[in-house]
């Protein structure tokens, strides 16, 4: 089974958007591989004939009139926002430059 | 002296409210007061709202007024929960409050809206009076994972209750409220309720919305009562349950009247009980598992059979590959839907690092606690290129399994099967919290059942060493109203047992306003 090295768990750290310091990636490499170790237990099972379950009642397409409904209050939407410029959530800058 | 109300079941209140005896806001205040003076040693609550609980309160009570002027007709429409008090877990929005999930990346946030279960509580008249402690984000079977310290179990302090809706739990157990809401993503409604020996039900995936509650794993998520006995559970999900279109995974199957409808008298509810057929997994009782819980489910699988059932030893074969598809699909479906928490548009923000992505790594880094991270992260890593289809995939595929294993013993005609909600009692604080897989082992007898989607009530079946021990009762899809019948049957048959009439053990330390909290406990030993 797989088994994860340090970078791996530094790079799926990255994947996940999560900043973790020298500490936590050394204690999750342990915990992880661990954990995945569990996982091995599925080879067992032949699933080459088995359809996935995704989810388990059988509701599809489920769709609303499409019929215009008043939205959540702006003001209580936005007092929730860390930074606002108006009726707007100020976001960092994703381009760089000035 | 005046009686204590909050010892009263939710129907028994009911009755002195619609009686005349009490008013909503005697109930509430009485509860309120007991929140607020045996909490410290407890922990179970993360907010209370004295002011807006009262308020509703005093409109329930005017309902009532109403209605009485309306003529008995008019009383007898009244919900059964019309007045009474009943506790959230901290995932459900309530217009205006807080709602942290157990976490710090939440801290200070206030829900836009209600959540659809928050507007059928106040259409059914119930009183919420606040938030109840949990497992960051629902992730853990202790509660020791909330941000904000833990919870403590009732019958011991130095013991958790159980999670992730751990505080839930406590509250009802330790009288603070009649009533509390849960969610259910692998049994964390069952596995506190049997850890503090009450009743608890996770219904059948589809059967409450969610709108409005904190996700964790979208297709595995429902949300569930709490209560002292099975009729007040029933008559919680009675209130909260049927479709939503703002939850497009809210099935169009109509809600059983007959939840309201549970029998009062013992011997009739026993009745229920003769001719029925009942299945007990042997996968179910795991090797390691606590003597006395085995002990304890053998005699009530006795009781059943004394009352009339028919009782089969069955086999549920995948059961032992549940705990690792759990661990591969809770987690995918959870890194997905934590992946919100950006600092942006609400709670917690960290600004002003070198460009975006340093601001994302901090404010996740800092706002996310231990646990959660690890979920995190294997749910990214699961899901990551050239691991899809060895892990997620796979999973899903014994999902099918797992689920054919349960479809095949209801197609062959069982009303339900019978086994323990988990292989031990409450265990003490930081027993589990050094290896996680021991941890996650807490959930092995509730997680199949999210898995396949059906619906599950754990309710106390007797006391292992002093502690609570939990029966679970699991149903085919939509057999919310069996299983309810089931539950209240076994409660009659067993209406005599002593151990109904033990109280939880340290409920009298919770008094000492100098009693330690959870978090002192720990740090002190």
């Amino acid at each position: 089974m797989a088994s994860l090295t340090r970078a791996d768990v530094e790079h799926v750290a990255y994947l996940a958007r999560l900043g973790l310091t020298p500490d936590e990636l050394a204690r999750l490499e342990g915990q992880l591989n661990h954990i995945l170790d569990q996982y091995a237990k599925l080879a067992e099972l032949d699933t080459d004939a088995i359809p996935p379950t995704a989810q388990t009642i059988e509701l599809e397409n489920i769709l609303r009139d499409d019929v215009a409904r008043p939205s959540l209050d702006p003001e209580a939407v936005l007092a929730n926002a860390p930074e606002r410029d108006g009726d707007a959530f100020v976001v960092p800058a994703i381009l760089g430059g000035e | 002296m005046a009686e204590d109300l909050t010892q009263l079941l939710a129907h028994e209140m009911a009755a002195r409210l619609r009686a005349g005896d009490t008013t909503s806001r005697e109930l509430t205040a009485a509860h309120l007061a007991r929140a607020h003076a045996t909490d410290r040693g407890l922990h179970a609550w993360l907010t209370i709202d004295d002011g807006r609980a009262l308020a509703e309160a005093d409109a329930a009570d005017a309902r009532l007024a109403a209605a009485r002027a309306g003529g008995t007709e008019a009383v007898a429409a009244l919900h059964p929960l019309h007045g009474i008090p009943v506790a959230l877990k901290d995932l459900v929005s309530v217009k205006g409050g807080q709602c942290t999930a157990g976490s710090r990346i939440l801290e200070g946030y206030r829900a836009p809206y209600d959540a659809h279960i928050t507007g059928r509580l106040h259409a059914v008249g119930a009183v919420i009076l606040g938030k109840t402690n949990m497992d960051e984000f629902a992730m853990g079977s202790s509660c020791e994972h909330s941000a904000f310290g833990p919870t403590a179990n009732p019958w011991d302090l130095e013991r958790v209750p159980g999670g992730s809706s751990g505080g839930a739990a406590a509250s009802v157990a330790a009288f603070q409220t009649p009533l509390s809401i849960g969610t259910d993503t692998g049994g964390s409604i069952r596995q506190p309720a049997a850890l503090c020996g009450i009743v608890g039900m996770k219904p059948t995936y589809g059967r409450v919305s969610r709108y409005g509650i904190v996700a964790f794993a979208s297709s595995l998520d429902q949300i569930g009562p709490f209560a002292r006995d099975v009729r007040d559970a029933s008559a919680l999900l009675h209130a909260v349950a049927g479709r939503d279109e703002r939850d497009s995974t809210s099935a169009p199957v109509p809600v059983p009247d007959d939840l309201v409808g549970l029998p009062s008298s013992d011997d009739e509810a026993a009745s229920w009980l003769r001719g029925r057929r009942l299945g007990v997994p042997r996968e179910y009782f795991v090797a390691g598992m606590d003597p006395g819980v085995e002990a304890r489910i053998r005699e009530a699988v006795a009781a059943l059979e004394a009352a009339g059932a028919t009782v089969e030893e069955v086999s549920l074969p995948h059961t032992d590959y549940g705990l690792a598809t759990y661990y591969i699909v809770a987690p995918a479906e959870a890194s997905a839907n934590l992946a919100r928490y950006d600092g942006v548009r609400f709670g917690h923000s960290v600004r002003g690092g070198e460009d975006y992505l340093a601001d994302y790594l901090a404010t996740r880094g800092s706002g996310f606690g231990p646990e959660v991270k690890r979920r995190i992260m294997l749910g990214t890593y699961a899901l990551s290129a050239g691991y899809y289809d060895a892990f997620y995939l796979k999973a899903l595929k014994v999902r099918t399994l797992i689920k054919r294993d349960f479809d095949q013993l209801f197609d062959a005609g069982f009303d339900a099967l019978v086994a323990p909600t988990s292989p031990d009692v409450a265990f003490r604080f930081g027993e589990k919290m050094a290896d996680p897989v021991r941890m996650y082992l807490s959930d092995a007898c509730t997680l199949p059942v999210n898995m396949a989607g059906l619906p599950g009530v754990s309710i106390p079946c007797g006391l292992s060493g002093g502690l609570p021990v939990g029966l679970q009762l699991i149903g085919p899809a939509w057999s919310e109203a069996t299983l309810m019948r089931a539950a209240r049957g076994y409660e009659g048959a067993t209406a005599d047992a002593a151990w109904r009439r033990v109280l939880p053990t340290d409920l009298a330390r919770l008094d000492d306003p100098a009693v330690p909290t959870p978090a002192e406990r720990i740090a002190g030993r």
